[in-house]
């Protein structure tokens, strides 16, 4: 690939760049959050057609338009939500042979299914994966699912294979056996593998070059062996615009809320302890999918508990749901703004009671209407969200404002504990800027503050203490002032 | 406020037909309905004697409030089937109480009213717990309700001396005052309060914004720290409840139990449910516009009817017109 340029409304994903892969190679793509390796993968999955600069193949120019394209050059990916790609109530010879039924059956109307069976064990084979291929995709684990993918471009005729984060819902040992099969693939059936990580323990021990992304340009591609954890996460970082935080200075008080050995139901948060003082700023930070925002939602009991504490000035917290967190004085700006935070059809104002319309209600539970549209008229102006007036649809609103309104709801409720899960995504410089002064008010009323950001470069500007998340669990506790975005990387990438 | 701000800003973009278009899904409704008015007045002089506001109003008071109980349930985002079969189960259950065992119109009322919560509490369990997808859901306790009401009776209908299946002769009677349930105006005086009461819980209580809230976005309601499942079980309390009593007005004003009499109201209350989400443009499910759809289909059947159209050819119109209904909330959802 040369000279590969995209853009989309507003935003150049990707400036001039090259990438190569040479068949029988692992070849590992890295970057930081938004640095394009996704968009590096699309294009090469044949998923946009408006991208400028040549692609070639075996030195011959060719075109990647369509997704067809791409199978037809032998291109596949799998991407990391293995389950979009696989068909669950459809047998794993099915979901193998797919490509097969849907592009090669030509004219033919009869299945012969014993045919495809039979390919299928042969595909299955080659990802050593032994399993009955009339299983269905449903009934498979999550490291099953990648290989019977991992099969399925193979029956493909793919000869380059591009892995998107398979590791991140691995155990240790998947991981391992998932290596050993890129190994073999790679030397002894000459495919090509572009693997996509956060984790650089797991580069520096499966692949051979690397090719690092940097907002949207290649910064460098070099042997791995060439180069150490820690210069990786400087190509990584490089040299970042620095954006100013608005640092508030609050009065840092005594523990206010207090997490013991807490644990999601279903391990996706395990045995995590923290505390928060009033005042301060607790950041915690990681990759995506070290479990942050489970984290987040644990604690907010958005997610089941299966066991710990939860101490709100020393006393016990009773946590069963949303619902009784909000009773209990904790608030969570969830991350998903559109989906989880805010409700697109209703104005501003019934968005900004909804957690706490009981503050507006009367006798049989009638809302105070007049009350209501002017504490939201105080916090709109509070705020600066810009809005015509509190009866505008939220739809109508920018992202930035949306925001606010998601913060502000919590604002009315005077909560105790302020859990933001990551409040900037999506959101412009200026907007930006405002939440933070929002939450450095927060903190000077004596609030605690839980931020939780994959962003490192807002953790340091915005936190006092911050955790570091790993792998479902806190890595390490640092003191803001004394870390530096090396060191955070470092531990997030789980280094020891 | 809202609607000026954004009809300014739209129309100057827009060209003269969407405008058209806009004005025409906003008030479209009362428009046929005057049109209808004019028309059927016009060519049919029995309907203007026949079609004045009274009448029209008595016409459709069972389906409205049978309508407004599925109102309540779209709220939240969710669907009741079992409307039918409720208001067949309650007039069973409410005419029974009279002649089988000679109760009150008090008590008849009220342990109908009581018995009928069984299938909201169905309904929520497989709705809410198991979380089967509402129109499903529903769809199986209609037909159960239905054969539930079926077996209750022992498969035949209940009037006044009527002796049971099994032979026992019956002594209870209809009070009158019951069966004045069923005529004007006190028919439509129940209506009308009914329409009034749930206006008000839906638009100006926590109770009504919280239903909407959870209809719009149930993640984001349960994130807000609403106790949605509470609220979607509201909900299909509150359209069997509403159901049961449009069931007890089909007793008092047949004086009957009929065979399956509360399943030819389903149709036409979902269509008038329908049509009152685009009334003035409110695009929610709401009590007012569902109470104008129930006049709108009101009067096309009666009109019909006077046109002889024969009785077993309505129900084309009537599926016509909540296609109709249904291709206009939907089509506007989707842009």
């Amino acid at each position: 690939m040369q000279n590969i340029s995209i853009e989309f409304p507003g935003v150049k994903a990707l400036t001039n760049v090259d990438f190569q892969v040479e068949s029988g190679t692992i070849h590992a793509l890295i970057g930081a959050n938004g640095a394009g390796k996704s968009t590096l993968m699309k294009i090469l999955g044949g998923a946009y057609n408006h991208y400028s600069g040549t692609i070639k193949f075996d030195g011959i120019e060719v075109e990647m338009r369509s997704p067809a394209d791409a199978k037809k050059l032998g291109v596949a990916v799998v991407y990391q939500e293995v389950d979009t790609a696989l068909i669950p109530y459809l047998s794993v010879a099915e979901n193998i042979m797919l490509d097969v039924l849907v592009n090669e059956m030509g004219k033919k109307q009869l299945v012969k299914w014993k045919d495809i069976r039979a390919s299928a064990r042969e595909y299955l084979q080659r990802v050593n994966l032994k399993l009955d291929v009339r299983t269905l995709a449903q009934d498979l684990s999550l490291a099953d699912k990648q290989r019977v993918l991992v099969a399925r471009a193979l029956a493909g005729h793919s000869r380059f294979l591009i892995l998107d984060e398979p590791t991140a819902p691995l155990s240790q040992t998947e991981t391992e056996e998932l290596f050993g099969l890129m190994r073999d693939l790679a030397q002894n059936q000459n495919v090509g593998i572009v693997f996509i990580s956060h984790r650089l323990p797991e580069i520096f021990e499966v692949c051979e070059t690397v090719t690092i992304l940097r907002d949207g340009q290649v910064v460098t591609e070099q042997p791995v062996n060439a180069l150490t954890q820690k210069q990786v996460i400087e190509y990584m970082l490089g040299r970042r615009f620095d954006e100013t935080y608005p640092k508030a200075e609050a009065e840092i008080g005594k523990t206010l809320f207090e997490v013991k050995n807490l644990y999601e139901a279903d391990g996706a948060v395990r045995d995590v302890s923290l505390y928060v003082r009033s005042g301060e700023i607790v950041g915690v930070t990681g990759l995506v999918g070290a479990g942050k925002t489970e984290l987040c939602k644990t604690i907010f009991g958005a997610l089941p508990i299966g066991s710990g504490e939860l101490l709100l000035r020393g006393r016990p917290l009773k946590i069963t749901s949303p619902n009784a967190a909000v009773r209990q004085g904790i608030a969570l700006v969830p991350e998903e703004r559109r989906k989880e935070g805010i409700f697109v059809e209703e104005p501003v104002y019934i968005n900004l009671t909804a957690s706490s319309l009981d503050d507006f209600c009367g006798t049989l539970d009638l809302v105070n209407s007049k009350a209501e549209r002017e504490t939201a008229r105080k916090v709109i102006d509070d705020l600066k969200i810009r809005t015509p007036s509190e009866n505008q649809k939220l739809a109508f609103l920018s992202g930035g404002n949306q925001q606010k309104v998601a913060v502000g709801k919590w604002l009315i409720t005077d909560a105790e504990v302020y859990i933001f899960d990551e409040p900037t995504k999506g959101v412009d410089v200026g907007a930006k800027h405002e939440i933070f002064e929002l939450i450095g008010q927060l903190a000077c009323e004596g609030k605690g503050i839980i931020y939780a950001s994959s962003e490192i470069p807002e953790i340091m500007g915005i936190s006092d203490r911050t955790y570091v998340m790993y792998d479902q669990t806190i890595a390490t506790e640092l003191q803001t002032a004394k870390t530096s975005e090396e060191e955070i990387l470092f531990f997030s990438a789980g280094g020891k | 406020m809202t609607v000026t701000t954004r009809s300014e800003s739209k129309s100057q973009k827009r060209n003269g037909t969407a405008a058209l278009l806009d004005f025409l899904s906003k008030w479209g409704t009362i428009l046929t309905i005057l049109i209808l008015l004019a028309f059927f007045s016009i060519t049919m002089p029995p309907f203007r004697s026949a079609a004045n506001i009274v009448t029209i109003l008595r016409s459709i008071s069972i389906v409205t409030v049978i309508a407004i109980g599925i109102t309540v349930s779209l709220t939240v985002d969710g669907f009741d089937l079992s409307v039918g079969s409720v208001a067949t189960f309650a007039d069973t259950l409410v005419i029974s109480m009279f002649v089988w065992y000679d109760l009150g119109t008090p008590a008849a009322i009220i342990i109908t009213l009581v018995v009928t919560l069984i299938v909201a509490v169905v309904n929520s369990f497989l709705i809410v717990k198991l979380r089967i997808f509402d129109l499903l859901a529903t769809l199986a306790t209609m037909f159960i309700f239905e054969g539930v009401a079926l077996t209750y009776t022992g498969g035949g209908s209940i009037s006044e001396g009527m002796p049971r299946l099994d032979g026992t002769p019956t002594f209870g009677d209809i009070e009158s005052g019951f069966r004045l349930i069923g005529q004007s105006p006190y028919i439509i005086v129940i209506m009308l309060v009914i329409v009034a009461v749930v206006h008000v819980f839906l638009n100006y209580t926590k109770h009504g914004r919280y239903l909407y809230v959870v209809g719009g976005n149930q993640e984001a309601a349960r994130l807000s720290g609403i106790p949605v499942n509470r609220y979607r079980t509201l909900a299909y309390f509150l359209s069997t409840f509403l159901a049961a009593i449009g069931g007890i007005m089909l007793g008092a004003r047949i004086g009957s139990s009929q065979v399956n009499a509360g399943a030819g109201f389903l149709m036409p209350a979902v269509a008038a449910a329908f049509i009152g989400y685009s009334v003035a443009g409110i695009k929610k499910p709401n009590a007012i516009g569902t109470l104008i759809g129930a006049v709108l289909v009101g009067i096309l059947e009666n009109g019909l009817i006077m046109m002889s159209v024969p009785y077993y050819s309505l129900n084309i119109v009537k599926g016509v017109v909540l296609a109709v209904a249904l291709a206009i909330t939907y089509y506007r959802k989707a842009r």
